[in-house]
């Protein structure tokens, strides 16, 4: 009994669930579910497709270079069973699942990290456009937002200069 | 595999016959019908065509005799010669040089008449030029009539020919008549020759096939030979000089000692010397026939010093068999046979043609790498051990017996664990996880693992130490969390306002507000207004938005015009109802012949044109 991989969205298959298909050339292709059977028999390209696997990873979206991977493999070469290497080999399973999940945190971090400065260009932006806008009853609050559009005009002239 | 094949010659027909076929095909495949008042180049056309026509016949049927009768310069000498025995090559040539004389001639005699006919004025003229040339063909082939029943002869006797491939393996017996020869033949062939006891029962030569080590043999059976001169010789004798000069074959010469053929032991020896020249360079075997009734052991001494005489001087072997007894037989065709193979071997190693094939042969011979001897080992375990036996009753047990102790086939379960090598035999039985945490055990088995996640731990202390995991503090900034708290409520203002909020409240404040809406206004496509009809026309005064009235009347002078238009619209639409139409514009015509309705009762399956 193994986990397979989805063809289309690389989602694992667990025993007794998904559909395989045998190509006459004799390649199987399994898949989660129907959804990424039908994606197969339109001919999409799972690459191209944004919710797979497969577009994340081309993207850089997702972390694919790393030593955890080195890990898990398909071995083709037949091993003897051994109980402690196989107790080594769950221990390190573990290990090696926490090690990956620190490091793609990491990844999602460095990933994320220009969007602040974006963010915050796109705020400015809007205040200046719509100060009126900004919450009036309140004198002090009006007069924040006039500070804060006199020091905004600051820094765009700072960042112009 | 016959070399060649003379049965495919097509028949000659005698001359009448010849004349007919030609002249009547030049009826039936010409133009028939001519008038004098046709045009005079029609009429010479007409007539040079037929006279073209038949020597065109006459050529066809003559060139294919011509090529299909052997040429005795082509084919092996051994034919010709038979040939030459049997038809005389003179004659044989004669004849066919006369056919291409013939063929020649009429050749020229329609040349002549062709070219006579194109100054021929009227139609009887032509007609009679025309006559005259075939008949002086016919003439010409008449002439023939000896030769074309010559010829009609020998094709009939080469189709019977037996097909002697001369080049094959052959074993050819020969010897005076009636020492047994055909008897010899018919025991290691099919062949199913006739065996007489009188002298030249054989007239020709008979060929019969057999097999030994895979291959196909020939055998070949000649006429008897008497000691005569070459030119004393008889057509039957001379087919057997003839086979014995030509065939590349093993020879066998007969002999009957018991003198039972009507000829003296001392007879046949001379015959051997006679034609021993016949022989040289062939393998030669003297069969000694008839052992049943005389051995070469029971001979006068003289006779058989002479024999012997002969062995040592010629290098020939002497073998002994009995048709009649069977003794001896096959041991005499397979040391003829391997004789005759091993001399055939050693002619094509002489030739050259044999280092085409030696080129792509290659013969390994390992050598021995080093000296240890590596005799057949048997283990010591396996020598101790008792032999098995299903009595003994403390006999080793063997799968089958656990099978019977554990309930018999169907219920005994085979352990196929019991069997496993591995370091721990107390493991043998464990149950090996195959999934955790959503991964397959399986891909992460590796002998090297420990080394390989301590090359990570390892890693990742180093990551640890440069940092990489170190998370920067968010600074909140006051400033940064106003700057966020100022642009959401813009933000969320910015949902809030409509237009229609806008207008009103500018237009409480006294502004103008048709800039407003301005674009978008424009930017719609305005809504033609449709063409009212005149009674809403004449009460445009209300507002367009209360129209309920009833539109049937719309249009109409009075309630009294509308009932009649109803009515009218009623009668109108009975013609059309009738004939299913949609209305007077309907003009489609529905196909008149429904298939459906039309063709035969349909099977299952069959409906794909509905």
């Amino acid at each position: 009994m193994r986990l397979e991989k989805c063809y289309f969205c690389s989602s694992t298959i667990y025993p007794g669930h998904g559909t395989t298909f045998v190509r006459n050339d004799s390649k199987i292709f399994r898949f989660c579910r129907s959804k990424c059977h039908a994606a197969f028999k339109h001919k999409r390209n799972p690459r191209k497709v944004r919710w797979t696997k497969a577009f994340r990873k081309a993207a850089g979206k997702e972390m694919t270079i790393d030593s955890t991977f080195e890990f898990e493999k398909r071995r083709n070469v037949p091993v003897r069973y051994d109980r402690e290497n196989v107790i080594t080999t769950i221990k390190a399973m573990k290990r090696v699942s926490e090690i990956r999940a620190k490091r793609e945190r990491v990844f999602y971090k460095n990933r994320m990290s220009s969007n602040k400065e974006r963010e915050r260009a796109e705020n400015i932006r809007e205040i200046q456009r719509h100060i009126e806008l900004a919450e009036t009853p309140s004198v002090k609050i009006k007069s924040q937002a006039a500070k804060v559009a006199e020091k905004t005009q600051q820094h765009i002239d700072m960042d112009i200069s | 595999m016959a070399l060649y094949n003379f049965k495919r010659i097509q028949p000659i027909p005698a001359v009448n016959d010849f004349l007919d076929i030609v002249l009547s095909k030049t009826q039936r495949k010409t133009p028939t019908v001519i008038h004098k008042q046709y045009k005079i180049g029609r009429i010479r056309q007409f007539y040079m065509r037929k006279v073209k026509f038949t020597q065109d016949s006459f050529e066809e049927k003559l060139k294919a005799m011509l090529d299909e009768f052997p040429k005795l310069e082509d084919i092996h000498p051994f034919y010709s010669d038979l040939m030459n025995v049997l038809y005389d090559k003179d004659h044989y040539k004669l004849a066919l040089g006369q056919i291409n004389t013939a063929r020649h001639l009429i050749e020229q005699v329609s040349k002549e008449y062709v070219r006579l006919l194109k100054f021929g004025d009227s139609l009887y003229r032509c007609k009679t030029l025309k006559r005259a040339a075939l008949g002086r063909m016919a003439t010409i082939m008449k002439r023939q009539k000896d030769s074309l029943l010559y010829l009609e002869q020998v094709r009939q006797h080469l189709a019977r020919l037996p097909s002697i491939d001369p080049n094959t393996r052959t074993l050819l017996v020969c010897g005076y008549p009636n020492v047994g020869k055909s008897s010899f033949m018919n025991k290691i062939t099919r062949a199913d020759v006739d065996v007489q006891p009188y002298a030249f029962t054989t007239k020709s030569l008979f060929v019969g096939h057999m097999d030994y080590k895979y291959l196909r043999w020939q055998v070949i059976d000649t006429p008897g030979i008497l000691d005569h001169p070459l030119e004393q010789m008889n057509t039957i004798e001379m087919q057997s000089v003839t086979a014995l000069a030509h065939l590349r074959a093993c020879i066998m010469f007969f002999m009957d000692l018991s003198e039972h053929c009507g000829y003296s032991v001392a007879d046949q020896i001379k015959l051997y010397h006679n034609i021993k020249p016949l022989f040289v360079n062939k393998p030669t075997f003297i069969v000694i026939n008839k052992i049943d009734v005389m051995r070469l052991e029971d001979l006068p001494e003289e006779e058989q010093a002479m024999l012997k005489d002969i062995v040592e001087k010629d290098g020939v072997q002497i073998a002994q068999l009995s048709c009649f007894t069977d003794e001896g037989v096959m041991d005499v065709r397979n040391m003829a046979c391997d004789k005759l193979l091993s001399t055939r071997v050693d002619f094509k190693l002489r030739g050259s043609k044999i280092n085409d094939v030696i080129n792509k042969i290659h013969l390994a011979e390992p050598v021995a790498r080093d000296d240890i001897p590596r005799p057949p080992v048997i283990p010591e375990a396996v020598k101790g051990r008792p032999l098995y036996d299903m009595k003994d009753p403390k006999r080793r047990k063997l799968e089958r017996d656990l099978e019977a102790e554990g309930g018999g086939p169907g219920v005994y379960n085979v352990d196929l664990k019991k069997k496993y090598m591995l370091k721990n035999p107390d493991w043998k039985y464990d149950v090996i996880p195959e999934i955790m945490d959503g991964k397959n055990v399986a891909d992460f088995v590796d002998p090297d693992i420990e080394e390989k996640l301590d090359a990570l731990e390892r890693e990742e202390e180093r990551l640890m130490g440069e940092g990489y995991y170190d998370t920067e503090e968010e600074m909140v900034d006051s400033e940064e969390e106003r700057i966020k708290k100022v642009a959401e409520t813009i933000k969320e203002k910015k949902k809030l306002i409509s237009i229609d909020e806008m207008e009103e409240k500018l237009g409480q404040l006294g502004l103008d507000v048709s800039s407003v809406r301005a674009r978008s206004q424009t930017r719609k496509r305005k809504r033609t207004e449709s063409v009212g009809d005149e009674i809403i026309r004449s009460s445009s005064s209300v507002p367009r938005a209360i129209e309920t009235h009833d539109r049937s009347i719309s249009g109409m002078r009075d309630i009294k015009q509308k009932n009649e238009s109803e009515k009218q619209k009623k009668i109108a639409q009975r013609k059309p109802n009738l004939f299913a139409k949609a209305s007077e514009s309907d003009r489609k015509i529905q196909s008149k012949k429904p298939k459906h309705l039309y063709s035969s009762k349909s099977s299952i399956g069959k409906r794909d044109w509905r």
